[in-house]
């Protein structure tokens, strides 16, 4: 596997394998001296095209932790302000002679497109609403810590599913895994055909919400929601907001983060032991290392290959 | 005085000989031999009853087909403003490649086409640049801003074939009711993309499960269905002539239908792109070339597109040919301009997916290809004795890889690029002399 762009680049023995080396490292994390040298004289470029404080320095850490170097770039502040295009970016950073590029861009497609244009390796670390892979192995990682598998577990993902990449990865990576997935939110956030598309079922009320053994609650997007897709924040919070009533003892609840207090959730769930949404995080960087290892470990450096002409493809 | 412009041709005097001659409105479809003189079709004669006069070239057409040429009543030439995208001699280049004799340029250049100062220097421009005959559109609205009419009298005095704000719709219903009533001054067709925008929205492609899919805002049928429904019925309040562009869903085809049923004087196309192609392709290969306005819609509205065709709902193939620089198409899908080149592909890509597999007989796409000039007030290319020669001889039987051998036109945004295509436009002879001919394919002095 050279790249990581999409949860269907992987089947469930590769999801596996990875959270298998993931639950091998947790042990680095725990070390006084976290660091090995399994990834000794790699580079690793965090290319940032949006805002992002978990996952970036996750990804460095992770790096880092394996004892790669790491150059971080950050779209503000750089040539991009000066209109230079992804491609010549990419290029040009391609001079560094990476091993593996990390991108996150708000635009679906990106890391495909990234991958036609360079010999590292790729990881999409989000493109726009499409697709956040790491994420969703960090979140089965974290699930496993709780059940044994994933087969015949009913997961909610509840909220605004229209926007949220975090949504599309999940619900595949989980439904590979044996789960049943049901997206819940207001119909305006609930893209048409994702049924069918996804392969899960969909639900526009909390009413059955206690057949769930996990709840997996989405950010409501301020930033995305240019639309006014819900009349008010108050009336979703009251039919959609997980609070203490709404969420049983035996339920599982999780979320990406960062979390709007008194919208999607309220506080007492968030500070409840149901909630593992600091275990997603600490997951975070431990996935990321087996996901890096995967794709840097044991290989040689990339040998120069054609990079893809005119306009690269981007195989979604 | 004609409204098509073209740099002057020398008048062909050629034989063409023996090949299938297909025309579906005279109802020619045999071998034959057909004689051109003085650029116009001087005899037509059994196989091998013709002799070439002296000086006149002779066509082999043994296994090949002579066809009525083809007219594209929607095509985008960039010219002025945007000649790094195309021109007009590599727009007509790509169109006489493509067995096109005629097309008709819209107006959203770079100055838009809403004056008669800007339509005189373009069609002065096509006088000396054009390798086929260009007809030219002008704006309904200034600017294309949607607010305030053109000086549409003006404008078709100085050889407007009519109007469109192609790009964007006429959003204000009262625009284009004024519009409709100024028709009847100033005549030429109405031709309109539709489009609701507050539907539509920041959409990059068809609404459906591949759009779920992707996480990309998806643009619904509906928003070009709603808009066709009322703008039928503005069209039939005020008995105006109007022509819906680029249809792309099953809705709009059905909306198209009942208008028509009540006698609204309405007319319609079809693109090869969304005749061939689904959003399904972009699931494939997230490609730029992929993304054009209206979206690739879901196999539903293909085949209801197809049907349409069939049953005359839709009444010509356009290809909408929209060229773009190849460093606005490398960008994410998102960030990229809508539009496919499609002139010299449109009859290949057609007969390749329709006729070949049996779904349209070959008669039907002939016709619909050239049925686009009437519909804007052109005559209609007819293989018969005393007509202009505009004919193109194709090789049915011809594979090729689009883009293998780059393209005539100046941009390379095609969305059948890569894809192996039968039917290969061999020459095309427009308004009377020899606008193209295949760089393999010789021509032999008798």
């Amino acid at each position: 596997m050279r790249h990581l762009l999409s949860i269907e680049d992987l089947d469930r023995a590769a999801i596996e394998r990875i959270l298998d080396r993931a639950r091998s490292f947790t042990e680095v994390s725990e070390r006084e001296i976290k660091k090995v040298p399994a990834l000794r004289g790699r580079r690793v470029l965090n290319l940032f095209y949006e805002a992002s404080t978990r996952t970036r320095s996750s990804f460095e850490l992770a790096a880092k932790s394996l004892s790669a170097d790491v150059i971080n770039f950050v779209s503000s502040g750089s040539s991009v302000e000066k209109g230079e295009s992804l491609k010549d970016t990419v290029q040009t950073l391609s001079a560094y002679q990476p091993d593996l590029i990390v991108i996150r861009s708000p635009h679906v497609g990106a890391a495909n497109l990234v991958a036609g244009w360079t010999t590292a390796g790729v990881v999409n670390a989000g493109d726009g609403k499409h697709e956040h892979p790491t994420q969703a192995l960090l979140d089965v990682h974290t699930l496993l810590q709780r059940f044994d598998k994933l087969d015949g577990l009913s997961i909610w993902i509840v909220g605004d599913v229209l926007h949220s990449r975090v949504a599309r990865s999940d619900i595949l990576a989980f439904t590979k895994l044996g789960a049943r997935v049901t997206v819940c939110g207001p119909p305006t956030l609930i893209p048409r055909g994702i049924a069918e598309a996804l392969g899960c079922d969909v639900e526009y009320t909390l009413d059955r919400l206690g057949e769930a053994d996990v709840v997996y609650a989405l950010r409501m997007q301020h930033e995305r929601m240019s639309g006014s897709f819900v009349p008010s924040l108050r009336e979703y919070a009251s039919v959609y907001q997980i609070d203490g009533r709404r969420l049983g003892a035996r339920q599982v609840l999780m979320h990406p983060g960062p979390v709007n207090r008194g919208v999607e959730l309220a506080a007492e769930v968030i500070d409840s032991p149901q909630a593992m949404i600091g275990r997603q995080v600490a997951a975070g960087v431990v996935v990321r290392m087996a996901v890096l290892y995967e794709l840097l470990a044991g290989r040689g450096a990339p040998s120069p290959q054609a990079v893809s002409s005119y306009p690269a493809p981007q195989p979604a | 005085m004609s409204v098509l412009d073209h740099r002057p041709l020398g008048p062909a005097e050629l034989l063409v000989r023996g090949a299938h001659v297909l025309d579906p409105r005279t109802g020619i479809d045999a071998p034959q031999d057909v004689l051109i003189r003085g650029g116009e079709i001087a005899e037509i004669g059994a196989p091998g009853s013709l002799e070439a006069p002296a000086g006149a070239e002779v066509l082999d057409g043994a296994a090949r087909h002579l066809l009525p040429g083809f007219v594209d009543p929607h095509v985008h030439l960039r010219t002025p403003g945007q000649e790094h995208k195309e021109d007009l001699d590599s727009g007509t280049r790509a169109a006489a490649a493509g067995g096109f004799v005629a097309v008709v340029a819209m107006p959203n250049t770079d100055p838009t086409v809403d004056s008669a100062p800007v339509l005189r220097s373009l069609r002065d421009a096509a006088r000396r640049e054009a390798r086929v005959p260009v007809g030219f559109m002008a704006s309904v609205t200034r600017g294309l801003a949607g607010e305030q009419l053109t000086e549409m009298h003006e404008l078709r005095a100085s050889g407007a074939l009519g109007f469109t704000d192609d790009g964007k719709p006429v959003h204000r219903a009262g625009i284009l009711r004024m519009a409709l009533q100024y028709q009847r001054l100033a005549g030429g067709v109405i031709a309109l993309h539709e489009e609701d925008p507050t539907l539509s929205g920041t959409g990059v492609m068809h609404e459906g499960t591949v759009s779920a899919r992707l996480g990309l805002t998806g643009i619904p049928s509906v928003s070009e269905s709603t808009l066709i429904a009322r703008d039928a019925a503005l069209a039939r309040y005020e008995e105006g002539r109007i022509h819906i562009q680029h249809l792309s869903a099953r809705e709009s085809v059905e909306a198209i239908a009942e208008a028509k049923a009540r006698g609204v004087r309405i007319s319609c196309e079809a693109s090869p792109h969304h005749l061939t192609m689904t959003d399904e392709a972009l699931l494939e290969a997230l490609d730029t070339r992929r993304k054009m306005n209206p979206p690739l819609r879901a196999e539903a509205d293909r085949q209801a597109l197809i049907a349409g065709l069939r049953d005359g709902t839709i009444d010509c193939i356009a290809t909408d040919h929209a060229p773009h620089a190849r460093e606005e198409k490398e960008v994410p899908f998102e960030q990229a301009p809508m539009g496919t080149t499609g002139l010299e592909t449109a009859f290949a890509a057609v007969y390749t997916d329709l006729v070949l597999p049996g779904v349209l007989p070959l008669a039907l796409v002939v016709e619909k290809l050239s049925a686009g000039a009437a519909l804007m007030g052109l005559p209609t290319p007819r293989i018969a004795v005393g007509e202009p020669a505009n004919v193109c001889l194709v090789d049915l039987d011809a594979e090729w890889e689009v883009g293998e051998h780059g393209y005539e036109s100046r941009s390379e945004n095609c969305c059948f690029a890569g894809r192996r295509l039968q039917g290969r436009v061999l020459a095309t002879l427009a308004a009377g002399g020899v606008a193209y001919r295949e760089r393999s394919f010789a021509l032999s002095a008798a």
